[in-house]
């Protein structure tokens, strides 16, 4: 049927992740049926080393996470970019070669700028 | 033609038993799985007990044999705990999206030739995908369980397994040159081609890089930071108690088994072996995933664990030049021969 | 806006039920990210008022109450308590009591920093050297029991000599324990020493300088690690250290690996003092004989001998009958450091105020000068590094 193509290899994993969803779910639901409940309030409190909590637990964290966001954003594309090139590179050889060896150099470009400010570093 | 009729036309009974038979499969996978997870615990607290001069479980069943089977009955019927302060259904679904993440990779992986769940073309790339789906469980469990230091652990995770994820996926494209495909019951045919079978001679640098990766996608020693026992006593999950806890465990257990699977299918030519084991096809790759996950437990046994500056290090100025010099060299290889 | 703009720093309890706090330390970090910005320690969550207790108690009972101080090293405490003592009372023990003094102090020296050893890598995530660790001190702990019958809380010392003699068999599992040590502390070496997370975790972290170290306090191995070779056993000997030989192990840069090194060289050098006594041990009687107002007379005395029994009596209802007015702080050298005894005596059976100087103590205090400006896994190396113990800390 022309304009309804239905990717029947990926009907597999459409019900693996649907069994899976319903073994984890399952086990929850059957768990609750015989487990036991006996809530108080000391129990429920988050662990925090024996103490009182003290402040608010979801802080601002530190701007470090934005930039590994970042760079991963920038790194994973990357990582995308070369998979098909990666599968066809045998078929098309050195000119796909030199495309990609520019792609890279551009970015390890990049690359090297970002250690150069420290992006990599930690303390 | 009414609605009945749509629905059932001559090829709706194939398309059941289509469905039947993948059901059937998954079933078989996901038992076995559970059951190899099961017994992944005994023996790496077996494994490990002996390195440290003990024995290891010894009471449940004659050496313990019966041990997880306990373990698992008991974390069933434990109380389950939820933080008064908790995000409540992103505590809830956190476990599951775990779990769910590290099973679905078992469905694109051939166990021997031809028995996979789904052959699809891009099997590689959705192992990959599905392993940075797994960070989602981990950093809502963080942040949803209202604890400090489950958030903290959360947020170490998620920072270690996207950088570890960028070394892990460019340790790859060098199999896939190799390869010239994604679907892995290729690149496992086209290691037959190979000294011994393997990729993991000409794919030298790449197989260390993905192992390196690959323990640090686990979260297990010595990248084991966000459940740093000493420092964050569990990191993310350390609010989760009872069956949300043991989801958590398996889901660990299954990302190992998961790497260990990718490790053999992509660098040590997966089914495939010196010579033919009769009757059991998946002998060879049973063998060689279980001697990866002996490696872990040794490695856990053995190393003290990394710092955070020093991890993060590791990944960005370490595993990530390699493998695209991995990439180079494989091209300039390729280019030559 | 304002609350916007401010900057909002996590501030985290480490403790006091933390499985890397070393029993009940409490510490509240304040966090910018993964950085200490802020640490403070808090102590006394184990406190008992072993001091106060002591005032309460003649001189000969209050000994029990030194065991549980640092219990990882009882033995060392008790031999410093009955050192302090006997100094202010004036007596003198016997020479063959000294050397087994010596040789179980330096015993429960071996005892303590295998745990730290242990502890401190299990700490770093090392899992395999502390069940390496606990197979040494059980050894040592039978040899305790051995000697004494007990094993965690000996109070084998005694004012003016030590409970009972040590048997030829005691002596010749305590020589063959000698024999194999070192070959035990190789192994630690092979698994930790070279290891480069080891070394990265390790190597200039919680640096401390020499000056510095002694402005804060430090005795022990810490204060070593940081390149002073003070040491009470060389500087003050008491018992039989005189009379045996060994060398004090110092550091140079005074970080965490530094002092590791230290540690590990002490436990060398404990094992050589070991056999120094076996070999040297003098023969002779075990208490002090010409002491009866201080020291209890022997069992078989008091039951067939009337002035004995007396004496017993009046020592264990009123405490020691002479005990001379005035006051004296005596240092002794145990496996956390410096270890002092304050006494101030009203010339009754009962201190009227008894001073514990404990090591832990003084070292829980550097720890924000460690830990501020490092990361939280350096806590925790620091936390080990410096050898508390909250139960001495805490007294």
């Amino acid at each position: 049927m022309p304009g309804k193509y239905i990717p029947s290899d990926y009907l597999p994993i459409l019900i693996f992740l649907m069994v899976a969803t319903a073994v984890g779910l399952g086990v929850l639901i059957a768990g609750s049926i015989f487990r036991l409940k006996r809530p108080y309030p000391e129990k429920l409190m988050p662990y925090e080393s024996g103490n009182l909590p003290v402040g608010e637990p979801r802080y601002r964290f530190s701007v470090r996470f934005y930039i590994i966001a970042m760079l991963f954003v920038v790194f994973d594309v990357e990582a995308v970019f070369l998979y098909p090139w990666a599968v066809v590179f045998g078929s098309i050889g050195f000119y796909a070669f030199v495309e990609m060896m520019v792609f890279i150099v551009i970015l390890v470009v990049g690359y090297v700028y970002a250690w150069k400010k420290e992006a990599f570093n930690w303390d | 033609m009414s609605i009945f009729e749509t629905i059932i036309q001559p090829d709706t009974f194939d398309v059941l038993i289509k469905i039947g038979i993948i059901l059937l499969k998954i079933v078989i996978v996901v038992a076995a799985a559970m059951l190899h997870v099961m017994y992944a615990t005994y023996f790496e607290r077996k494994s490990i007990g002996h390195m440290q001069v003990r024995l290891g479980p010894m009471e449940v069943g004659p050496h313990g044999v019966l041990q997880p089977i306990a373990d698992g009955v008991k974390l069933f019927f434990k109380e389950d705990i939820i933080p008064a302060d908790a995000d409540k259904p992103v505590f809830y679904i956190a476990p599951v999206i775990s779990l769910v993440a590290a099973l679905s990779s078992l469905s694109v992986i051939p166990f021997f030739k031809g028995f996979v769940i789904a052959n699809i073309n891009i099997g590689l790339l959705f192992i990959l995908a599905m392993s940075s789906l797994g960070a989602y469980g981990i950093i809502i469990s963080g942040w949803a369980s209202n604890s400090k230091y489950s958030f903290l652990g959360g947020l170490r995770s998620s920072a270690q397994v996207i950088s570890y994820e960028i070394a892990m996926g460019l340790s790859l494209v060098g199999v896939m040159m190799m390869a010239g495909s994604l679907n892995i019951s290729d690149i496992v045919n086209a290691q037959a081609a190979y000294p011994l079978r393997v990729y993991a001679i000409p794919q030298m640098l790449g197989f260390f890089v993905f192992m390196v990766a690959g323990i640090a996608e686990t979260n297990r020693a010595p990248f084991d930071l966000p459940e740093a026992e000493s420092e964050l006593v569990a990191g993310y999950f350390v609010e989760y108690s009872g069956i949300r806890f043991a989801m958590f465990y398996l889901s660990e257990y299954i990302g190992m088994i998961v790497i260990s699977l990718i490790a053999v299918v992509c660098f040590l030519g997966g089914w495939s072996g010196p010579f033919d084991i009769p009757y059991v096809p998946f002998a060879w790759l049973l063998l060689k995933v279980y001697f990866f996950i002996f490696f872990y437990y040794w490695i856990r046994a053995t190393l003290p664990r990394y710092r955070y500056d020093q991890l993060m290090s590791l990944g960005w100025k370490l595993l990530i030049p390699l493998a695209l010099l991995n990439i180079v060299i494989t091209g300039i290889a390729k280019l030559m021969l | 806006m304002a609350e916007v703009n401010e900057v909002k720093e996590l501030v985290v309890n480490m403790g006091p039920q933390h499985p890397a706090t070393h029993g009940v330390l409490r510490l509240v970090l304040q966090l910018d990210g993964e950085t200490v910005v802020k640490c403070t320690p808090h102590v006394g969550y184990l406190h008992r008022g072993i001091e106060k207790l002591g005032e309460n108690m003649t001189y000969l009972s209050a000994l029990p109450l030194t065991d549980r101080l640092d219990y990882i090293a009882s033995m060392s405490n008790n031999v410093g308590y009955v050192v302090a003592v006997e100094k202010l009372f004036g007596i003198e023990a016997p020479e063959r009591a000294k050397f087994i003094r010596t040789m179980v102090a330096e015993m429960s020296r071996i005892s303590s920093h295998i745990i730290w050893l242990g502890t401190h890598a299990l700490d770093i995530g090392a899992m395999t050297p502390f069940l390496y660790a606990f197979r040494e001190r059980e050894w040592i702990l039978d040899l305790f029991e051995m000697l004494c019958g007990a094993r965690l809380t000996v109070s084998y010392p005694r004012i003016g000599g030590v409970r009972n003699d040590v048997t030829q068999e005691f002596l010749d599992s305590l020589y063959r324990f000698a024999e194999e040590f070192p070959k035990r502390i190789e192994e630690y070496e092979t698994l930790i020493d070279k290891n480069r997370i080891w070394l990265k975790r390790t190597k200039g972290i919680g640096i401390i300088s020499k000056e510095e170290a002694i402005n804060w306090g430090l005795t022990g191995a810490t204060l070593r690690g940081s390149g002073v070779p003070y040491d009470v056993r060389k500087y003050a000997p008491y018992d039989a250290y005189d009379k045996v030989e060994f060398d004090i192990p110092i550091g140079e840069n005074g970080d965490v690996y530094d002092r590791y090194r230290v540690r590990m060289a002490e436990m060398r050098q404990a094992n050589r003092i070991l056999k120094q006594c076996i070999e040297k041990l003098p023969e002779g009687p075990i208490m002090a004989p010409d002491a009866p107002k201080f020291t209890l007379p022997p069992k078989d005395r008091v039951l067939k001998d009337m002035e004995s029994l007396i004496h017993h009596f009046v020592l264990i209802t009123k405490g020691p009958m002479a005990a001379p007015e005035g006051e004296i702080y005596v240092a002794t050298e145990v496996p956390k450091g410096e270890l002092g005894f304050y006494f101030v005596s009203d010339g009754t059976g009962r201190p009227y105020r008894m001073r514990v100087r404990a090591p832990s103590f003084v070292h829980a205090s550097v720890l924000p000068r460690l830990c501020e400006g490092g990361l939280v896994a350096d806590v925790i190396a620091n936390i080990g590094t410096i050898d508390i113990v909250l139960g001495e800390c805490d007294r």
